[in-house]
């Protein structure tokens, strides 16, 4: 919008309010971002803290630069590890929920077992996986087992929640059982399974560095939660704090992607993705 | 139990009905009776108001003759057109609320019930732009339902139940959430275009004011057990405009059908 179509004087007020609310909002962390961070430097150098036990900022900020082949190439690995569990825990998720919702047996038979692979700590069952598949294979498994519950009963609930109405209407139309699913279920519950999607993306790298730290006290594995694990042992503590960083922005930009792709999808008709005003 | 029948071209010539319901009843799983035993006829083209309060069976009785629930009992009859002698029954429903599909255009919701009995997009189009032209909503024909107003919403629900071209149009209380100069303007629409068209109209409403100004004969109901009460004809001569909203005829018949409505009110003895 260019300055000369001004608003009416009402939201032209508003405006510049928004604008800087906005501005705050995204210069506030940041700024607490730069102060902890000072704080952090300050606290070291001052007391001399050596880096075994605690690395100041910049020392880590180095070795991040300075490992950068071995971390990036860890960092692929775990990336990697996570986009095939997500993408196991999407398809999975979604395909038992409408399994489930197609035939009531199916989940009465198999619903209770989901939430026991669900309730029970992924943590516990990393090693014994790690047993009897090939790690890599193990770690994926991982990944699926914290990731795919979020999808299966946010999509559930999401063909659940078709309008009564709606649904009277397909029937008075004849509608076969597919069109039925195609054209009112999935495009109904489409907001449930994006939301369910998005808590799997972070779950899935959760379940991805799970696996990879019980693969790395094994003493095998390239991941990310490895690098942490090996440089502990190490003492190399600097390496574990850039590790740990790269794991965070590896998780923020997951969820930023699947946040983004819900508001595109969403944003002609869904509430969650249409402001307030309209 | 007897389950919902069509009457067939020739039996509908023969009786003129668009809809016969003999003896029905309709008890819930809950063991509520929630309707009858009544006896309703329609005459083809022949528009008709079940007026009542809430809970007398009146949407019930609509969802028995569009076929979305089955009676308990009796029988219901629905003409058809001797083509079609099997499937949905051949009706239009207008629910109270405009039940659109939220994640797409008014177009393609007006599209669904075409795209549900797979009519080809070529032949759909053409009756997609005449139904979307009688309830004069081309310019908004790619809009978004949440991007209209409530009585938008509502034409769009009215342009897909006519869509498939029905003899007859179902509507379950269609205008009850409106306010009341969008649902005098729908009124005179829905009017007009039952002049044109000629479909068999039943009306459920709890509007006293409404179904007389609507109909050709109003139909009043009490509840426990959902009933029809009595019948009150509206002589009315055609065709009927504002000026009949404010005629000493208009509130004389209202007077009638209120007074008829009046025994079903909770804590009233009788008018």
């Amino acid at each position: 919008m260019s300055l000369m179509d001004t608003p009416p004087p009402a939201a032209a007020q508003g405006a510049p309010d928004s604008r800087t609310l906005r501005l705050v909002r995204v210069l506030l962390p940041v700024a607490v971002l730069a102060v902890g961070v000072a704080a952090w430097e300050f606290v070291v150098r001052v007391n001399d803290i050596p880096p075994y036990v605690l690395p100041a900022p910049s020392a880590v900020f180095t070795t991040l630069l300075q490992d950068w082949p071995v971390l990036s190439q860890s960092l692929m690995t775990t990336l990697f590890t996570t986009l095939e569990g997500f993408i196991a825990a999407a398809i999975g998720g979604i395909a038992l929920a409408l399994l489930f919702n197609q035939s009531k047996w199916l989940e009465y038979s198999l619903f209770p077992y989901a939430v026991i692979l669900q309730v029970t700590p992924v943590i516990a069952i990393a090693p014994l996986l790690l047993i009897y598949l090939p790690q890599q294979t193990a770690v994926v498994v991982c990944a699926w087992i914290v990731g795919f519950f979020p999808v299966l009963s946010n999509t559930t609930l999401g063909l659940n929640s078709v309008d009564r109405n709606l649904a009277g209407l397909f029937s008075l139309y004849g509608a076969s059982r597919l069109q039925t699913l195609r054209l009112l279920k999935l495009p109904s519950a489409l907001p449930f399974i994006l939301g369910g999607l998005r808590i799997a993306g972070g779950l899935s790298l959760i379940g991805a560095v799970v696996a990879e730290i019980a693969a790395g006290s094994a003493g095998a594995g390239s991941g990310l939660a490895y690098r942490i694990a090996e440089s502990g042992y190490r003492l190399n503590i600097p390496r574990m704090f850039a590790a740990l960083l790269l794991l965070s922005a590896a998780g923020i930009v997951i969820y930023g992607l699947l946040a983004l792709t819900s508001h595109l999808v969403l944003r002609r008709w869904h509430e969650s993705a249409l402001g307030k005003e309209s | 139990m007897t389950k919902g029948a069509a009457l067939t071209e020739k039996q509908a010539v023969e009786t003129g009905l668009a809809v016969d319901m003999r003896g029905v009843t309709k008890v819930y799983e809950s063991g509520v009776v929630a309707l009858g035993p009544i006896d309703l006829e329609v005459r083809k083209g022949e528009f008709v108001s079940l007026l009542g309060p809430s809970g007398c069976g009146k949407s019930t009785a609509l969802r028995l003759i569009a076929g979305l629930i089955a009676p308990t009992s009796g029988t219901v009859r629905v003409s058809r057109p001797a083509a079609k002698t099997s499937g949905p029954h051949p009706v239009g429903f207008v629910f109270q609320e405009p039940t659109l599909m939220p994640w797409t255009s008014v177009r393609e919701n007006v599209r669904l019930p075409l795209k549900l009995a797979h009519v080809p997009a070529s032949e759909s189009d053409a009756r997609i732009d005449e139904a979307l032209a009688q309830m004069g909503l081309v310019e908004f024909a790619e809009a978004y339902p949440r991007e209209l107003s409530g009585g938008m919403k509502m034409r769009a629900s009215l342009a897909r139940a006519l869509v498939t071209d029905p003899d007859i149009l179902l509507m379950d209380e269609p205008f009850a959430a409106l306010d009341e100069i969008t649902r005098f303007r729908l009124n005179n629409d829905l009017l007009a275009l039952w002049r044109t068209l000629r479909k068999t109209v039943i009306f459920v409403t709890h509007s006293v004011f409404e179904s007389v100004y609507l109909s050709q004969r109003v139909l009043v109901m009490t509840s426990r057990p959902g009933h029809i009460a009595s019948e009150i004809a509206i002589a009315t001569a055609e065709p009927r405009g504002e000026d009949f909203r404010t005629s000493a005829d208009y509130a004389a018949y209202c007077r009638k059908v209120s007074n008829a409505l009046a025994p079903s009110y909770p804590g009233r003895s009788g008018p």
